[in-house]
């Protein structure tokens, strides 16, 4: 058997498990490691400029992927800067396998230099974490650790390794193991059979039904049994704002997104509904509108499908619980009405689907008013980034008013596509996020949606895109404020911009010259579709796009805090 | 309601603090909590209670079951189980007062284990009930120092929880 050093082990292991890139930063005590990385060409490694980039690029690889994305970073500091990108992956469920050096063990807890207690920093935000005691458990933590972060529902994991773990002159036995197996977990594989059975009937007998998908559609691959489903049983689709992609976004039978800013089409369906098929999606707060569940679809029974049983019934009660797989448990589901062989009573769904479109109206699910043509809507921005690539690209946002924009108007067809930070709602994911992206599918067209709030809290990444050759673009949409403060400002502050205005704003096409990129300015609505389809056939340059959009611009439909999911304001002087 | 929460759980370092940071972190609320190994030194059984309602103790469990280290747990509250606490009381014991403990220590069928001229230090076993209601038989005046253990809990009958 082979000898290797804990630091070989640790790069080897990763080969291993078959990864290719890990994002990082090197410091003291990840040293040996960082020898044992530039001894070998099986894994590459990305530099970037803040390890807090460094965790959402790996997230933003994870969600456009499915696989676990890897950090590596020192301690103190280094494992500091990256709380906030685990965090948002904890909260997204998205896997990915942070590595934190660690001062060596017997300096443990004396306050040496750069010294974190990481794995105390990081446990209300990680699905578990490992320190390594013993050079000889390597394999083992990390096999561990990438099985706890991709199975059941998805999550960061930490590991912690004291330097003197990765002593070089330390040798040892290594092998990887092919299969971990923990007696303390055990996530569900399939769904109860009975409890599916009583779904598909439920939903056969529903005079009013909708599906509400969320996140856990895209992050357990069920986009397709979902999508038939839905078909078969002519259900009206709605996503959350991390589902969306799930369903087709240009589809008949999609409604568009639900909740705080969700279509008015979308919000009344659901408050109508008299069975709600809920799937991989937690009856957020932004989606149920508030913390109260009491005035949340008064007529609707539920049926919730969710790998995590700690999500079912935390908010608004399940009436039909199923855990399981949302993919197994969608694909049993159309397995059972196949076999069942009736079909949903044709003038129920009639009357239904009459209702709905009759909301749908023109068929315009997010109206706006286009103004006068003297200054750039930022809804158009987006509606212009669709047509412009055809919508297929990759979008990453920040966010903000620009994220909820890119939400409504680039009507996503395809899972993996739409990468936000839903939960803990990051500025400065987006970009960071798209690195990831980008780099991971190199021919791809990767757009950063973003405002000039948000790109600055990431936008020294700009130099590691000029290195690896990550053509990104970015979409600033850039209104000089932070739009949704200035908007919640507008609304119940009597429009005091309390530290909303972002004053002494760079020359953003400088700053991208000065890192090497392409900079472009567009101010007049005439030229934004020409200028954007310039930037975007510049395939293989880095195009910063600084778009002047108009700053009094809110977005609608918003919920009203406190009421139903019907309770919406339409515009500045509409509401429902 | 008061639950008595019993939970098999990984003998590992960090692992008792995963489980204390969960109720801190999602605002549960934890009264007592007692851990300790168990026969097979890879497991340690700690028993916690706790008040809520039925859907926040709900979610306690299945919280807690998603802790990595979390091996099995029983809400013991929910079927017929058996409860103790251990209590080490000081009390004042001079003049009439030192035979009035004694009688009483005797009642509620508890033990002197130390005796000094003026203090009876008795050991109690008992439902938190009972060891209240000693406290407050030989008045909350005449207590010196209270220790207790928090609740251990066991299933009655054939039921156990083990791997």
């Amino acid at each position: 058997m082979e000898l290797l050093s804990g630091a070989e082990m640790v790069v080897r292991s990763l080969r291993d498990e078959g990864v290719k890139y890990i994002y990082g930063y090197p410091g003291g005590a990840l040293l040996h490691i960082y020898d044992a990385i530039f001894r070998q060409d099986d894994v590459e490694h990305i530099l970037v400029r803040h390890e807090q980039a460094a965790a959402h690029m790996a997230d933003g690889y994870a969600r456009a992927t499915g696989k676990p994305g890897v950090v590596l970073v020192t301690s103190g500091p280094g494992a500091t800067n990256t709380v906030t990108g685990i965090a948002t992956a904890y909260m997204d469920s998205i896997p990915m396998v942070v590595i934190s050096g660690q001062v060596v063990s017997n300096m443990v807890g004396s306050d040496a230099f750069q010294e974190t207690d990481m794995v105390g920093v990081s446990r209300p935000i990680v699905k578990h974490s490992f320190m390594v005691k013993d050079p000889r458990e390597i394999p083992e933590i990390i096999k561990k650790a990438f099985y706890l972060a991709q199975s059941g529902r998805p999550g960061p994991v930490v590991i912690d390794i004291p330097k003197d773990m990765t002593n070089p002159a330390d040798k040892f036995e290594y092998s990887y193991p092919k299969k971990v197996k923990l007696r303390s977990y055990n996530p569900a594989t399939r769904g109860h059979s009975g409890q599916i059975r009583k779904a598909v009937e439920m939903l056969l007998e529903a005079k009013r039904p909708v599906m509400y998908s969320g996140g856990g559609v895209i992050l357990g691959g069920a986009s397709r049994p979902l999508t038939e489903l839905a078909r078969a049983l002519n259900l009206p689709v709605t996503n959350t704002l991390m589902g969306l992609g799930a369903y087709p976004g240009t589809d008949r039978q999609f409604v568009g997104m639900l909740g705080m800013h969700g279509s008015y089409t979308a919000n009344l369906t659901m408050h109508h509904a008299d069975v709600i098929l809920a799937v991989g999606a937690r009856f957020d707060d932004r989606v149920i509108n508030g913390d109260d569940a009491s005035k949340f679809c008064p007529n609707a029974k539920v049926i919730h499908i969710d790998i995590d049983p700690a999500s079912i019934s935390k908010t608004v009660k399940a009436d039909i619980p199923i855990v399981g797989p949302v993919e197994s448990v969608l694909t049993d589901m159309l397995a059972i009405y196949k076999e069942m062989g009736e079909s949903p009573d044709a003038d129920t769904q009639a009357s239904w689907w009459k209702q709905i479109d009759e909301w749908r109206g023109d068929g315009d699910l997010f109206p706006y008013d286009k103004g006068d043509g003297s200054i750039i809507k930022p809804q158009a921005v987006i509606e212009a980034l669709w047509e412009v690539t055809g919508g297929d690209a990759f979008i990453t946002s920040d966010v903000g008013q620009h994220q909820m924009f890119a939400a409504q108007y680039y009507r996503f067809d395809k899972p993996n596509r739409w990468i936000n930070s839903g939960g803990l709602g990051t500025m400065g994911f987006g970009f960071p996020a798209a690195m990831g992206v980008q780099q991971n599918f190199p021919d791809a067209t990767v757009a950063c949606v973003t405002g000039e709030g948000s790109i600055q809290m990431n936008i020294q990444e700009l130099s590691t895109c000029l290195q690896y050759d990550m053509p990104v673009k970015i979409v600033n949409l850039n209104n000089g404020a932070l739009g949704m403060v200035r908007q919640w400002q507008d609304m119940q502050y009597n429009s005091r911009y309390s530290h909303s205005y972002m004053e002494s704003l760079p020359d953003f096409v400088k700053l991208a010259e000065a890192y090497g990129h392409v900079g472009i300015r567009i101010t007049d609505p005439k030229e934004l579709k020409s200028k954007m389809a310039e930037a975007f056939a510049m395939k293989d340059r880095l195009v910063f796009l600084d778009i002047a959009v108009d700053t009094s611009e809110h977005v609608y439909p918003m919920q009203i805090r406190g009421g139903a999911m019907r309770d919406m304001w339409l515009s500045k002087t509409e509401r429902t | 309601m008061r639950h008595i929460i019993s939970v098999l759980l990984e003998n590992e370092p960090g692992a008792l603090s995963r489980v204390v940071g969960l109720f801190s972190q999602r605002n549960y609320n934890i009264e007592t909590l007692t851990v300790a190994p168990t026969e097979d030194p890879t497991l340690s059984r700690l028993t916690l209670t706790t008040v809520g309602q039925d859907e926040v103790i709900e979610q306690i469990t299945k919280n807690l079951n998603k802790l990595i280290e979390v091996v099995k747990l029983v809400n013991l509250s929910e079927g017929a189980h058996i409860e103790r606490e251990l209590m080490l009381i000081k009390v004042k014991a001079t003049g009439a007062q030192r035979a009035e403990v004694k009688r009483t220590t005797d009642i509620f069928r508890g033990q002197i284990v130390d005796v000094s001229a003026s203090v009876y230090t008795v050991q109690l076993t008992g439902t938190s009930d009972k060891l209240n209601s000693f406290i407050e038989a030989v008045g909350p005046t005449s207590v010196l120092e209270v220790v207790r253990t928090g609740v251990s809990g066991i299933a009655r009958g054939e039921k156990v929880l083990s791997i």
